[in-house]
């Protein structure tokens, strides 16, 4: 699929009604996030035939967008009943029917999962209301999720950081 | 909720539960959608799969019998039995109802093909 096909396509994509800012609910902006995916499918090749799980799901932009770019399967994981409500609905739209949601903790992720996707994404919590760490905590609870790759958006003024942890872990 | 959601979600998080798998499954409205089939798919998620919770989950929602009660040797090459893997994990879906912890009977509700599996704080 094209790029810009793809942006159009999220661009119909329903945000958060009333955005909770303590949950840091900001959605990822339709540019964005066709960029983001396609080039984790062009470059990459890690969503067409794969299993992906999406951390904070929010109202699924990134779900949305990755289910329609013919991932095997897709999981939204949230803790907002809000977001999900607008969540299905998107999804009803979109008549997409190889997307699951499941509304839990990121942090309370069963372990069952571990290992079970191919790839991970998200458009984490950044952490700057008063749940300092929370981005990095995603990050690491996707690297345990994921089989393959792990692919996270971050404040810039984070990404030296990232890359330093990326490398602690690469020495596993 | 699709059966292979299902067949990974636990309620070991719970305080006190030691394995807290699998979880029961009351149904109050079930409907099955089509998805497309790829055998490499489902070939790669039977080793992820717990056979005995989703032959039991597949007998109570979808239709009894419908799945063997052990896995069978050489699925990768039988692709009647990887159609019928693909059906009862994929295209089944619980619209609403609950799961239940096998160990402390606390019931986690499905509402809108949704499992909400949050706890309360006193919970963990
Ligand atoms: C920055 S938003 C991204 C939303 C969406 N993925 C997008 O890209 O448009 C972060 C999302 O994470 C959710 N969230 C925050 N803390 C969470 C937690 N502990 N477990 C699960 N979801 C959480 C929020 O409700 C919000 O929907």
């Amino acid at each position: 699929m094209k790029l810009k096909h793809l942006e159009y396509q999220l661009s119909s994509v329903q945000p958060f009604r009333n955005p909770k800012i303590l949950l840091e609910q900001y959605v990822t902006p339709p540019h964005i996030a066709a960029c983001m995916l396609h080039h984790i499918q062009s470059e990459h090749e890690d969503i067409s035939s794969k299993i992906v799980a999406d951390l904070g799901c929010g109202a699924g932009c990134l779900t949305i967008g990755t289910a329609t770019l013919a991932a095997s399967m897709v999981y939204g994981f949230e803790i907002d009943v809000d977001a999900l409500s607008i969540f299905q609905d998107n999804i009803q739209e979109f008549e997409l029917s190889n997307i699951e949601a499941i509304q839990c903790d990121v942090k309370k992720i069963p372990r069952r999962f571990e290992k079970m996707f191919d790839t991970v994404i998200m458009n984490p919590p950044f952490g700057t209301k008063h749940n300092a760490g929370i981005d990095l905590e995603f990050l690491k609870i996707g690297v345990n999720l994921a089989s393959n790759a792990v692919y996270s958006l971050h404040k810039s003024s984070t990404r030296n950081y990232v890359k330093n942890m990326g490398k602690i872990w690469e020495k596993k | 909720m699709k059966l292979l959601t299902h067949n990974m979600l636990t309620s070991k998080c719970l305080k006190g539960v030691s394995v807290g798998y699998p979880l029961g499954i009351n149904a109050t409205e079930v409907t099955t959608s089509v998805v497309d089939f790829d055998p490499e798919f489902i070939s790669r998620l039977i080793p992820k799969l717990e056979w005995h919770a989703l032959k039991q989950a597949s007998d109570i929602i979808g239709e009894k019998g419908y799945l063997p009660e052990a896995l069978i040797a050489d699925y990768e090459n039988n692709e009647e039995f990887l159609k019928k893997v693909h059906h009862a994990l994929l295209e089944i879906e619980v619209v609403s109802g609950n799961l239940v912890c096998p160990e402390t009977g606390r019931s986690f509700p499905i509402n809108n093909g949704i499992p909400n599996m949050l706890l309360n704080e006193d919970e963990v």
